[in-house]
């Protein structure tokens, strides 16, 4: 730990900063660097790109209730130190401008167009200043997250300033396909550019469902807003509800209890199952294998029902609190869920064999939808789509919380990037997480399941992170007056991994389309909040 | 004549029993065809949707099916609050439809009652947008309820054609 401590001394002594930057260490560790908003490319690029650190998250907030300006947070990971440097830029709302990182680092595109669209800060430089939550028909003046803007304003729709890029050629057609999909299925607007049924290119336009959930939690109580953050998305909701738990109690300076740690690993693992049985049960119906895509149907169900009887949610929502756990389960629940995995992990094992049985299903998944690991290393990737490129990187085991350091587990890792690489990957995840299940099970303590959270003084920031089945989400808190909410960044996986897509897609046919977005089965939900 | 005579006897009650599926078959031709429209959910709603098609469920064994194009429904359920981005979808989807229709509110956000609310990018409810038939609250609602509010509709549906309350 030192070692890491002397390391990080000497690469903040090398910042490359040409004004003045206040250096502070966290009382949780963090070492947050506050720079001139002019030094943010040079310092971004040093620690992103020379040093070789992760974009964690980016947010902007309103902060001029708290010390007169905007500010701009570009968190950094280092995962072999285990490490974060948070760099902290203030901004005058007289100018409102900030020299973009994108060009540096393409992870942050998304980041600081979001920043633009709902807090007015302008990245200058920035490759593609187009808006993104905000769809064109919203004026550009007005910006939600700024705190005179009151949550539930009516806004009228303005002439749009939306625009695709131009893709032009003889043999090129423009293909737009949604919002509304063809199946049961979420909404996002995908506009192709194909030769023949080649694509050439894609872009993606989300945020369909944005509900404006950020804004919606300000004010909200610490305690309560648990309740939005499991609703930010179904099928990811405890793990978004268990960072951001974690977010607070951090922010509280409060460790939870044992049996909580583990109840809480236990019911994300159940998560991680579910999804993942779910997901290859739906890229087998991508390819038309109706028996697979029956059989994970089947597999799932009864996987959401064993949710609902040891947690009292088919989704698991209800189920944390900051400090804890909701509710207890009991020595029956727990049986049902050891004996009940068990059986459907035998089921699963059968399942994934016939599959990897079936010549033309895999056929289809070979070679298709590729992403490249230089593409997935400068996007920043995260989670299943990430490791089925190469990249190595598992919250769970780089930056551990609930009782993760205490159980043992493999990271599965495949090079290939195609559709098959990330079945494989889920496939084996699924059989980690029925091991740690079990171990969770053989050692639960028993105990308290919380504790009661001190008072959090206003204005403290603090970071709350899972590694859902989708990868790394991240959840940054600040909190406000008399223990609410003042700003809530919630930063899923699918946000890091959308961007990515595009690139996977490129010289494949339309039909395979489907095939490959299911293969990475993006929440749009998680993502547009 | 003489079996429903006899039935009628012993009964004390003048009943017809109909099976769900002759109910459909009677009243909409062949089957009940289903466009799901998520306008803005969590997707937890359209998950347990999907997952009626899933062996357990089997809606498909009701003589129920989702389609792709809404000009083929006759049915619209709705999922989510209704976002800002996604309102004119909803509408243009809903305007597709031919009648009959029926819009079934799937979700405590469709209902009205969910937990995000009304925001700058969420309407709160799927009836500012669109006539809501039948209300399946819930976050979400289990497969079954969702079966069941998608037969109440039917059973309402009939109501209203024989001339009755809808109730």
């Amino acid at each position: 730990m030192t070692a890491n401590r002397a390391i990080v001394s000497r690469m903040l002594r090398k910042l490359p900063v040409s004004r003045p930057a206040a250096v502070s260490s966290r009382s949780d560790g963090i070492t947050e660097v506050n720079v001139d908003k002019r030094d943010l490319p040079d310092v971004c690029r040093f620690l992103g790109r020379e040093e070789q650190g992760r974009l964690f998250v980016v947010t902007g907030s309103d902060e001029r209730d708290v010390g007169g300006f905007l500010s701009v947070y570009y968190v950094f990971a280092f995962d072999r130190l285990r490490h974060f440097v948070a760099v902290k830029a203030d901004i005058d709302e007289n100018d409102p401008t900030f020299p973009s990182v994108t060009p540096e680092l393409p992870a942050a595109n998304w980041y600081e167009r979001e920043m633009k669209d709902l807090l007015g800060l302008r990245p200058i430089g920035h490759p593609d200043p187009r808006p993104l939550i905000l769809h064109g028909d919203w004026p550009e003046e007005l910006h939600p997250l700024r705190k005179e803007f009151p949550a539930g304003l009516h806004v009228p729709r303005v002439k749009s300033r939306e625009t695709f890029p131009v893709c032009d050629g003889e043999d090129i057609t423009v293909i737009p396909v949604g919002p509304i999909h063809a199946g049961i299925i979420e909404p996002g607007h995908f506009r192709f550019a194909a030769v023949g049924e080649t694509i050439l290119h894609l872009d993606t336009r989300l945020f369909y469902t944005h509900r404006g959930l950020e804004k919606a939690s300000e004010g909200w109580p610490l305690e309560k807003a648990v309740a939005i953050a499991e609703r930010v998305c179904g099928v990811c909701a405890l793990s978004h509800a268990t960072a951001y738990c974690q977010a607070v109690e951090t922010a509280a300076g409060a460790d939870i209890p044992e049996r909580a740690k583990q109840l809480r690993t236990l019911f994300l693992e159940m998560e991680r199952i579910y999804n993942h049985v779910g997901d290859i049960g739906n890229i087998c119906a991508g390819v038309g294998f109706a028996v697979g895509a029956s059989h994970g149907a089947r597999l799932k169900e009864e996987l959401l029902r064993l949710n609902e009887r040891a947690a009292g949610h088919r989704y698991l929502r209800g189920l944390v609190v900051p400090g804890g756990m909701r509710r207890d389960a009991d020595p029956d629940a727990l049986d049902d869920v050891r004996f009940t995995l068990r059986r459907i992990g035998r089921d699963f094992r059968e399942f994934v064999d016939m599959i990897a049985a079936h010549g033309i299903s895999v056929d289809r998944m070979r070679k298709t939808g590729t992403l490249s690991k230089e593409h997935a290393d400068r996007l920043e990737t995260v989670g299943v789509a990430a490791r089925a490129s190469g990249r190595n990187i598992d919250a769970r085991r780089d930056w551990p919380y609930a009782a993760y350091a205490s159980v043992r587990f493999d990271v599965p890792v495949f090079r290939e990037g195609d559709v098959w690489a990330r079945v494989r990957v889920r496939a084996e995840e699924t059989f980690q997480s029925l091991s740690i299940a079990e171990q969770i099970l053989d050692r639960l303590t028993p105990g308290e399941i919380a504790v009661p959270l001190p008072d959090i003084p206003p204005y403290r920031w603090a970071m709350g992170w899972t590694e859902s089945p989708r990868g790394e989400t991240v959840h940054w808190l600040m909190t406000g007056e008399n223990g609410t909410i003042y700003r809530y960044r919630i930063r899923s996986a699918t946000y890091s991994n959308w961007p990515a897509v595009s690139w996977a897609v490129r010289g494949n046919i339309v039909p395979d389309f489907p095939l490959i977005n299911k293969s990475f089965e993006l929440c749009y939900a998680c993502c547009d909040r | 004549m003489a079996g429903m005579l006899g039935k009628i006897i012993s009964t004390k009650t003048v009943t017809e029993y109909v099976t769900i599926e002759q109910k459909i078959r009677g009243l909409f031709g062949r089957s009940l065809f289903i466009r799901h429209v998520d306008s803005g959910s969590c997707n937890g709603c359209d998950f347990e949707i999907s997952m009626l098609l899933a062996p357990q469920y089997d809606i498909r064994r009701f003589g129920i099916d989702f389609v792709a194009s809404p000009r083929h429904a006759d049915l619209l359920l709705v999922t989510g609050g209704i976002t800002r981005h996604l309102e004119e979808a909803v509408i243009r989807t809903y305007r597709a439809a031919a009648h009959p229709k029926m819009v079934v509110a799937i979700g405590d956000c469709a209902c009205g009652e969910g937990i995000p609310g009304k925001t700058y990018a969420h309407h709160g409810s799927a009836e500012t947008i669109v006539p809501v038939f039948v209300r399946v609250p819930g976050c979400p609602p289990r497969p079954r309820e969702i079966l069941e509010g998608i037969f109440s509709a039917v059973e309402r549906y009939d109501r209203l054609r024989k001339g009755g309350k809808p109730t």
